[in-house]
C-alpha cells in the first residue's frame, strides 16, 4: 500500500471555492446584461467585450511580467471587474477609453496591491472614476442615450436625453417608477434595470455567496435618510424610491459594496459599512455638485474598512456579562 | 428547532454504517495496551513481564487527581513493557500481553442480564468511576469521577448527555443508543443520583430518528430524563456549544462546564458508567465504526481496547486500493493514522477511510476577506485574523484577539473558499500562547 497522507483536521472541505464564488457573481450579472442588450443594442455588447476582455488580458500581462505570480485570470475575479467597468458606462463611450479604463481598473485598482484578495478599493470603482474624471465628455455625459429596444416596432423619438438623476438634480418631469425597474431609462447601461440586477441579488444570496447585510443596509440607510429630506421638503426633495432605483444605487449595493475584499468582514461592520454607503450617496446627490455619488460613496466606505475591521468586533462566545 | 447560537456549518452526513449492527470483534492475539489513556497526570504501570493478567486485573494506577485506572482487557501474559508507538506516531509506554483464553476476573458480572436497581450510594458510585477507570468517550477521555466532584460553592443544574454525533461519519453513538438503549438509561439514572439530581437531558441530532424514537419510547420509563431532539449542525456535539444548545448557557471563557451548572457526559461514557457501577465491569472495549465512501464492509464493532488497528482493517476485510489517508475518529476533529501497528484505546471511536483523492486539500489560494470563517466559527472568533497572527508569529496580538478560545472544530478550514491552512495556523498560535502563559505565571 502507498504511504498514508497524515495532515491536521479537518479532513473534509466545503465544496465552496473563491473560483465558484466569481463564476457565481458573473452568473449573477447576467439578467442586467441581458437587460442592458436588450434596451441598447450590440453597443452595449461591445463595450462589455472589450472591458472583460481588457481587464483579463491587463492581469495575466501585469502578473506575469510584473509581479511574476501564478496565472489567475481564470478565478473569475478580472471578469468580474470588466463587467462591473462596462456597466457603468454610457453605451455611446468609445472604446479605446474604456480600454485605458480597464487598465487603471486592474493595474492601478488591483495589481498594484499584488492581485485578488488585496486592494483595499473596488478595481471596477476605481477605473470608472478614473474615466469619469479623465473623459468627461464621453462617461460624464448630460446626454445619454436612450433605451432602445432591440425588437421594438417603432424608433423612439429621442436617441440621447437627461437620465433619472439629472433630471433629480436640475429639475423636469421624471420617468414613471415603472421604467426604472424594468430598465426603460437612460443611464450607463448595466445599472438601468432594478428588477434584472435584484434578480442577479436574490441569486447570489441563494447561493450564499453574499449576505443580506450589506446591500440591506446601502438601500435602507438611503431610504430613510432621503425619505427623512423629502418629509422635510418635498418641493426640494424628490421622492427616496427615485433615490433607490435611479442611477447607480441598486448595481452598487448589490454587486459594488458586496465586494467581499474591500468590505468588512463581520455582519456588524458590514451594516455599518453599507449604512455608511447609502447616507454618503444621499449626500453627494442632494448637496453635491454632481447628480450621482454612489462611486464615491463606496471608494470612501472602501477606505473606512480596515478601521471597521479593526474596531467592529464579533461578539465573542463565553464573554457574555 | 433547538440548535447552538453561534457559527457552526454542515458538512457532507455520510452515516453510511448507521444501520449496521454492533459485531463483536475476535480477540486480537498480541494485544498493546498503553499505560495512560486519558488526559491529565500519566498513570503508573502495576505489572512486569511475565505476569500472568485476567480481563479486568489493574494493569496502571491513577495516582493523581486526575488520572485514570487501565485494566486489562484481556487475559493472558505480561511479555514486556515497553514502548509502542500510538496511530499519531508518538511513543508512549505500553504494556504488552500474549493473549490466552478469555477469563475474567472474580466479582465481574459478565451476564447479558440488565440490572436496573442502584444499590451504591453517590459517593460510592464515584469511587466506582475512578476505580473502573471510566473516562470521557466524547473524545476527550477526562476522567469522568473528576466531573461529578463538583467544587464547593458550585451546582449541578443541568445533567446534559450528549448523543449528537455530530461528526459526519461516525456512527457507534447511534447504535449503542438504539441497542444498548434501557443500560444507557440505566447509566443516566446513576449519573443523577451520583449528583443527586431528578433530571437529564439527552441531545441527539435530527438525523438519528431511530435513535431518537427508541430513546423517547425509552425515557416513558424513566421520569426526570427527557430526549430533545437538535437541529443538524457541527459541532453540536462540542461541550460548550451543546451547553449553550440545551439550556441557552454560555460557559465563560477558559472556564468547565460546572461554571454554569452544567455536567456533560457522552452516551457512550454512560452506558460505560453503568457497566463499572452495576457489574463492576472496568473499561476495557468500546464500539468502533469502520467506514468510509470507498468501504463496502461498514461495520459498527465492539473492540477491546488494544487491538490493533491492522487486525480491525484486516477483520473489515482489508483496505480499498485506492486509500489514501485514515482517520481516526470523525472527518473534523479526527486524527490522521500514520501507522496502523498501532492498537486502539478507551475512546478510539472509528477508523475511517479516505480515498486518495478526498485524502488531499485543494491548493491554497487567496484570501478574498469573504467573512466566511467568522460567520462559521461557534466561538464567534475572527479565523482570518488569528491565522494572519500566527503566521507572522504575532503571539501577543493573538493572545488578545482569543486565540486560546479556539475549540479547534474545524469549521473555519472547511469553510474557507481559498483553502488557507487556518486551523493549522492557529494550532500554532495556541502552541506558542500557551507557553508564553506558562512562563508567565510560573514568574
Amino acid at each position: 500500500m502507498a504511504l498514508l497522507t497524515v495532515s491536521g483536521s479537518p479532513h473534509v472541505h466545503s465544496t465552496m471555492t473563491t473560483q465558484k464564488i466569481m463564476w457565481g457573481v458573473v452568473i449573477a450579472l447576467l439578467p442586467a446584461f441581458l437587460v442592458a442588450i436588450y434596451f441598447f443594442g450590440i453597443p452595449a455588447l461591445m463595450v462589455t467585450l472589450v472591458s472583460v476582455a481588457s481587464c483579463m488580458f491587463f492581469e495575466w500581462l501585469i502578473g506575469k511580467y510584473l509581479l511574476k505570480t501564478p496565472n489567475t485570470v481564470t478565478d473569475g475575479s478580472a471578469v468580474i471587474t470588466g463587467m462591473l467597468l462596462a456597466f457603468n458606462l454610457p453605451s455611446s463611450v468609445p472604446l479605446w477609453m474604456v480600454i485605458i479604463g480597464a487598465l487603471v481598473a486592474m493595474g492601478v485598482g488591483k495589481m498594484t496591491f499584488g492581485g485578488l484578495g488585496k486592494n483595499p478599493f473596488n478595481p471596477a470603482l476605481v477605473g470608472r472614476v478614473f474615466m469619469f474624471l479623465s473623459f468627461p465628455t464621453a462617461v460624464a455625459l448630460s446626454e445619454w442615450p436612450m433605451p432602445n429596444p432591440l425588437f421594438a416596432s417603432s424608433v423612439t423619438d429621442a436617441l440621447t436625453g437627461s437620465t433619472t438623476l439629472s433630471l433629480i438634480a436640475h429639475g423636469g418631469e421624471l420617468p414613471p417608477i415603472s421604467d426604472l425597474l424594468l430598465g426603460a431609462t437612460g443611464g450607463s447601461f448595466g445599472e438601468i434595470s432594478a428588477i434584472a440586477i435584484l434578480l442577479g441579488g436574490i441569486y447570489m444570496l441563494c447561493r450564499k455567496i453574499i449576505t443580506w447585510h450589506i446591500p440591506v443596509a446601502f438601500l435602507g440607510s438611503a431610504l430613510i435618510f432621503a425619505g427623512i429630506l423629502w418629509l422635510i421638503d418635498p418641493t426640494q426633495f424628490v421622492n427616496p424610491l427615485y433615490h433607490l432605483l435611479a442611477g447607480g444605487m441598486m448595481l452598487g449595493a448589490v454587486f459594488m459594496a458586496t465586494d467581499m475584499v474591500t468590505s468588512p468582514v463581520t455582519h456588524k461592520g458590514q451594516l455599518i459599512f453599507g449604512a455608511g454607503c447609502g447616507i454618503l450617496t444621499i449626500i453627494f446627490r442632494c448637496f453635491g455638485p454632481m447628480p450621482e455619488g454612489v462611486s464615491f460613496a463606496i471608494l470612501i466606505m472602501n477606505a473606512v474598512t480596515p478601521l471597521i475591521n479593526k474596531f467592529v468586533k464579533t461578539d465573542k462566545f463565553g464573554y457574555k456579562k | 428547532m433547538t440548535t447552538f447560537r453561534k457559527g457552526g456549518v454542515h458538512p457532507e452526513e455520510n452515516k453510511l454504517a448507521k444501520d449496521c449492527k454492533i459485531e463483536i470483534m475476535p480477540l486480537t492475539k498480541k494485544a498493546v495496551v498503553f499505560v495512560s489513556q486519558h488526559i491529565g497526570a500519566p498513570a503508573t504501570c502495576v505489572v512486569q513481564k511475565d505476569d500472568k493478567v485476567k480481563v479486568g486485573t489493574l494493569l496502571s494506577k491513577a495516582e493523581a487527581f486526575i488520572c485514570a485506572n487501565v485494566h486489562s482487557p484481556y487475559s493472558g501474559t505480561v511479555t514486556k513493557v515497553d514502548v509502542a508507538t500510538d496511530f499519531n506516531g508518538f511513543k508512549k509506554p505500553a504494556i504488552y500481553i500474549d493473549v490466552e483464553g478469555d477469563e475474567w476476573e472474580d466479582g465481574i458480572d459478565t451476564s447479558e442480564a440488565i440490572v436496573k436497581e442502584i444499590k451504591l450510594d453517590s459517593k460510592q458510585i464515584i469511587d466506582r468511576m475512578k476505580d473502573r477507570g471510566i473516562v470521557g468517550l466524547g473524545g476527550a477521555a477526562f476522567p469522568t469521577n473528576v466531573k461529578y466532584m463538583i467544587p464547593e460553592g458550585k451546582k449541578a443544574e443541568f445533567l446534559l448527555i450528549n448523543g449528537v454525533e455530530c461528526e459526519p461519519y461516525l456512527t457507534s453513538d447511534n447504535r449503542i443508543m438504539i441497542e444498548n438503549t434501557e443500560e444507557i438509561f440505566i447509566g443516566i439514572e446513576i449519573m443523577k443520583k451520583a449528583l443527586n439530581m431528578n433530571n437529564a437531558i439527552i441531545g441527539i441530532e435530527k438525523n438519528k430518528p431511530e435513535a431518537i424514537r427508541i430513546m423517547t419510547e425509552m425515557s416513558k420509563n424513566y421520569s426526570g430524563t427527557k430526549v430533545v431532539p437538535l437541529e443538524m449542525k457541527y459541532p453540536q456535539g462540542a461541550e460548550k456549544q451543546l451547553i449553550n444548545a440545551l439550556t441557552g448557557r454560555e460557559v465563560p471563557s477558559g472556564k468547565l462546564p460546572i461554571e454554569v451548572g452544567c455536567v456533560v457526559d457522552n452516551v457512550a461514557t454512560a452506558l460505560a458508567i453503568y457497566y463499572a457501577v452495576q457489574k463492576n465491569r472496568p473499561l476495557i472495549d468500546n464500539v468502533l465504526t469502520f467506514t468510509g465512501k470507498s468501504v463496502t464492509n461498514q461495520k459498527n464493532l465492539l473492540v477491546r481496547v488494544g487491538t490493533p488497528l491492522q487486525e480491525i482493517i484486516d477483520y473489515c476485510g482489508g483496505l480499498p486500493s485506492d486509500t489514501g489517508k485514515l482517520i481516526s475518529g470523525g472527518p473534523m476533529m479526527g486524527k490522521a493514522i500514520m501507522d496502523t501497528s498501532a492498537p486502539t484505546v478507551k475512546t478510539t471511536s472509528s477508523i475511517l477511510v479516505m480515498s486518495e483523492k478526498e485524502a488531499k486539500r485543494n491548493p491554497q489560494t487567496a484570501c478574498i476577506r469573504c467573512g466566511k470563517c467568522v460567520s462559521a466559527c461557534p466561538m464567534g472568533l475572527e479565523p482570518l485574523l488569528l491565522a494572519t497572527l500566527c503566521e507572522q508569529k504575532r503571539w501577543e496580538e493573538a493572545e488578545k484577539e482569543c486565540v486560546m478560545d479556539c475549540i479547534e472544530c474545524g469549521c473555519c478550514l472547511f469553510t474557507c473558499p481559498a483553502n488557507r491552512p487556518l486551523l493549522d495556523l492557529i494550532r500554532v498560535g495556541k502552541n506558542q500562547v500557551g507557553a508564553i502563559r506558562r512562563a508567565r505565571s510560573q514568574k
